[in-house]
């Protein structure tokens, strides 16, 4: 191993301020006790953290969030699991076409996702309701939770399974007393980053939700094409609070690099 | 236990997958297709006839053709800039110590969990007329005009490469991860001075993951909207914010169809190739 | 003169001392091991000659010339490493020519002399492969033959052999020494498996928690370990506690026999050991009576664990193609007083 010179060190801390920057400049503004947008130079404010309370289509679109990437998160886990224990533990004809089928909407840009769904909720009458705006997201996220998946049922040998078996253990039991614990810690993972990625999502969501259904991201979204103003800010604030909050709990039983790569 | 019997059991595990993708995948991109085969009337709306005349619009108009161009320039040139300055970062955090790592790991790679939207504001706090850009060059003595990167290619550029370059990171990161440390030590032992062994033998073991975290920046950014939408604007159209605009402001949900049918299969066209160049050049050398 | 010295090395990581004051004197054309279990040292010992460890105090010598402070891209030592660190992006060939292209030879001379190389190592035909098409065997080879062609004053190993299948590992053993002494290079083997150590060396230096236990040639180690760590450590053996009772005479568990204790005094207290194949097993009633417990057939051997007054033995004896002991059998065990090698407790 090579140790660092100073250049590299150099270059590492105005990486890091690049990556900071547009984020601590978030939370600074939104600290601003003036009535526009300004950094707070002349003492701190939380005037736009209550004013956050006043504005309830906000925090109804954070609940809306909420709710749609815990559903749509679990559904996607409910269809991954059982793919990936076909596809990483069965030979089977079609096996690769199914693996990549569900792996394709990897490979198709939101956009086309959100004005492909935008037509055909709107041609089947779905247009704006919940259980569309679900259905699209668990396909946006399905990929990730079956990459994840697959990645720890293929590691997982049959010898454990087989030994149970010939210990008298049923295949359900042993479905759920040796393979679940195995390959939970990749579909928790999973899980966890369906949940943020639908959370996060916007470009799809753009098309597909109804006033009635608008995300935060969407939420946001068009406030900001309208005015740029401290309140935004301090919902970003929020939100960057509460994601590092996740961040740091699943770096603590994961290691955030492990779910990324699942992301990349 | 019959064969016929182990058959089953994997299509039985990958129908509900397989079934819901068919309804809720398949069906809408097939009508999105034949969509984009219809023309459209500012009058009557979308029509029932079959053409090509969208794709020509869309590939033949210089409206289009600049905004294509556009996408397609800003898509190399972010890709560019993350693999400069996404590389060499990678390989620092591969060579911090791991308690210093797993911090900037976390610095690093944590933006990818706060929404576009979010990290989009604040370049766009930065970049306005009364933003700190501003701020910083009155301070340096640069004259009292505000400076504004909003609605600017550059500013655009800064934006996405900041919202993609953890990408390249983790990528390149996994990549080097692979790398026998040993490797090293034996090239300096054969005589090669620290830079050699950076550019022969640390390098070229990283190109896989070089390769893949471009071919992913490069496609994110083709298809990238809230940060052209935010910081671009209508002035500085690209493919997505220009599909967006055709299907949600103009209403001519044909045309919109084709670019975004364009897009698609331009960002399949590129992964596939791409992934099939890797595999020829890399299957002999690595895992 | 000797050729790699080391004088009063010592490395410390923190305060945990890895290396501790350790001087070596090692000939041109040496094959010398570092012997010992993980942990000992003899890793970092043979990183900090390869100059990818600098001693925290100490210094290396390289044929008269001070080397402590340089840098191991100007050593032009030969190493093979654990994991062979070949680069996974060059075929062998370009692997092996890497180090001779660090010096500036013409492409040409270059390729004739990685071929040679290769030749050498029986892998002329596998010139353009690449690490993840050949084998592990192969794979050592080409790490060898890229250590050797750049002619280096000492070639430094650091358990080359230990990821190779056990036959392979016999196989390349002998290659490998055979290798060394038609081209003379002075050589540092780092293992942790003694039968490598003893097979290959000239002389094998034991290490223990950072310090040097032993250095003697393997014979002389294996006869004459100077302490209970390396005796048992070298070879199997049988290792008894007792005392000295008179001039001549030891006493373990109340049993008293003859052994050379000139050197310990009365009273000592002393451990004494025994290598199983130095007993001889009869039933003619001459020696301990032992009772066996466990007979096992090695094919070239029978190892028997057998129970007496001593205590609980492990007893080596060659086939002689007829039955062994069976387990309840009684027999006696006999041996000659020069296989006893006794330690004062302290010098383990």
């Amino acid at each position: 191993m090579q140790k660092l010179g100073l250049t590299a060190l150099i270059f590492h801390a105005i990486f890091v301020i690049f990556i900071l920057a547009p984020l601590v400049m978030v939370v600074a503004v939104s600290f601003t006790d003036k009535g526009y947008l300004s950094l707070p130079t002349d003492g701190l404010s939380l005037r736009w953290f209550y004013a956050i309370l006043d504005n309830p289509d906000f925090i109804d679109a954070f609940w809306m969030s909420l709710w749609l990437a815990f559903i749509s998160a679990s559904i996607a886990v409910i269809i991954s699991v059982p793919a990936a224990l076909a596809i990483a533990r069965h030979k089977f004809p079609g096996r690769d076409t199914i693996s990549a089928f569900l792996l394709s909407p990897l490979m198709i840009p939101h956009l086309v996702l959100g004005v492909a769904f935008l037509q055909f909720y709107s041609s089947i009458g779905l247009g704006g309701s919940f259980f569309g705006l679900a259905a699209a997201h668990v396909i946006l996220i399905t990929p990730y939770s079956l990459r994840l998946a697959l990645a720890s049922a293929t590691g997982l040998s049959t010898d454990a399974e087989n030994a149970a078996l010939t210990l008298g253990a049923s295949k359900f039991t042993v479905f759920r007393r040796i393979t679940l614990p195995l390959i939970l810690p990749g579909v928790a993972g999973g899980w966890i980053l369906a949940f943020i990625t639908s959370f996060d999502e916007l470009t799809m969501s753009v098309f597909v939700a109804s006033p009635a259904t608008q995300t935060l991201p969407v939420k946001m979204y068009h406030h900001i094409t309208q005015t740029i103003d401290p309140l935004i800010a301090s919902i970003s604030t929020v939100l960057i609070v509460l994601t590092f909050i996740v961040m740091l709990i699943l770096d603590r039983f994961y290691g955030l690099d492990k779910i990324f790569i699942g992301k990349g | 236990m019959s064969t016929s019997q182990v058959k089953k059991v994997p299509y039985l595990l990958t129908t509900p997958g397989v079934l819901f993708f068919a309804l809720l995948l398949g069906a809408p991109m097939v009508m999105t297709f034949l969509l984009s085969l219809h023309s459209y009337d500012f009058n009557t709306g979308i029509q029932t006839d079959w053409t090509i005349a969208n794709y020509i619009e869309v590939l033949g108009d210089p409206y289009f053709q600049k905004i294509f161009a556009r996408t397609f320039g800003l898509s190399l040139l972010v890709t560019v800039i993350c693999i400069l300055i996404g590389v060499p970062e990678a390989y620092v955090l591969s060579r911090l110590s791991s308690k210093w790592r797993s911090i900037f790991l976390l610095i690093v790679l944590g933006p990818l969990l706060i929404s576009v939207v979010v990290r989009t504001l604040g370049w766009a706090l930065f970049f306005g007329g009364n933003g700190v850009l501003t701020m910083i060059s009155q301070a340096l003595g640069f004259g009292d005009e505000p400076v504004s990167l909003m609605f600017t290619f550059t500013g655009m550029t800064i934006a996405l490469v900041h919202v993609l370059v953890p990408f390249m990171v983790i990528s390149v990161w996994a990549s080097l991860q692979k790398i026998d440390p040993q490797s090293e030590d034996a090239g300096l032992s054969l005589g090669a001075s620290k830079m050699t062994v950076l550019r022969r033998i640390t390098l070229p073991q990283a190109m896989p993951g070089i390769l893949s975290g471009s071919i992913i920046v490069f496609a994110l950014t083709a298809s990238a909207f809230a940060t052209p939408a935010i910081i671009g604007g209508r002035r500085l159209k690209v493919v997505a914010t220009a599909a967006y605009d055709e299907y949600l402001s103009t209403l001519n949900w044909p045309l919109g169809a084709a670019i975004a049918v364009i897009l698609l299969l331009a960002n399949i066209l590129i992964i596939v190739s791409y992934n099939k160049v890797i595999e020829r050049r890399f299957a002999n050398i690595f895992e | 003169m000797s050729f790699l010295k080391f004088e009063s090395l010592t490395k410390k990581f923190g305060d945990f001392v890895a290396v501790r004051d350790m001087s070596l004197d090692i000939e041109k054309g040496e094959f010398i091991s570092l012997l010992g279990p993980s942990g000992c040292g003899k890793t970092t010992t043979l990183q900090m000659v390869a100059g990818l460890l600098t001693p925290t105090s100490g210094k290396i010598s390289l044929d008269g010339k001070d080397i402590t402070e340089t840098p191991p891209n100007e050593r032009g030592l030969g190493i093979v490493f654990q994991t062979y660190a070949l680069f996974p992006h060059m075929t062998a060939i370009e692997n092996v020519s890497f180090g001779l292209e660090m010096r500036g030879v013409a492409k040409a001379e270059r390729i004739e002399r990685a071929s040679n190389a290769l030749e050498q190592v029986k892998l002329g035909q596998f010139m353009n492969r690449y690490p993840k098409q050949m084998s592990g065997g192969q794979r050592q080879r080409v790490a060898l033959a890229r250590a050797l062609v750049i002619g280096p004053p000492v070639l430094l190993l650091d358990e080359p052999l230990s990821n190779l299948d056990a036959k392979l590992r016999e196989e390349m053993r002998l290659e490998l020494r055979i290798l060394q002494q038609d081209i003379g290079v002075t050589t540092v083997l780092v293992t942790h498996d003694q039968e490598e150590a003893l097979s290959m060396s000239d002389r094998i230096v034991v290490m223990k928690q950072g310090d040097i236990s032993q250095i003697a040639a393997p014979l002389e180690l294996y006869e004459r370990p100077t302490n209970t760590f390396v005796s048992d450590f070298v070879g199997k053996t049988n290792l008894l506690k007792g005392e000295v009772t008179d001039n001549n005479q030891v006493s373990v568990n109340g049993i008293k026999f003859e052994v050379d204790t000139k050197m310990h005094k009365q009273g000592t207290r002393i451990d004494l050991s025994i290598r199983p194949e130095k007993f001889r097993m009869s039933n003619d009633k001459k020696g301990q009576e032992v009772r066996v417990d466990a007979s096992i057939f090695l094919g070239a051997s029978w190892l028997y664990s057998v129970s007496s007054d001593l205590g609980q033995l492990f007893v080596t004896q060659p086939n002689t193609g007829t039955a062994g002991y069976s387990k309840g059998d009684i027999a006696w065990l006999d041996w000659q007083k020069g296989a006893l090698t006794l330690f004062e407790e302290a010098a383990s």
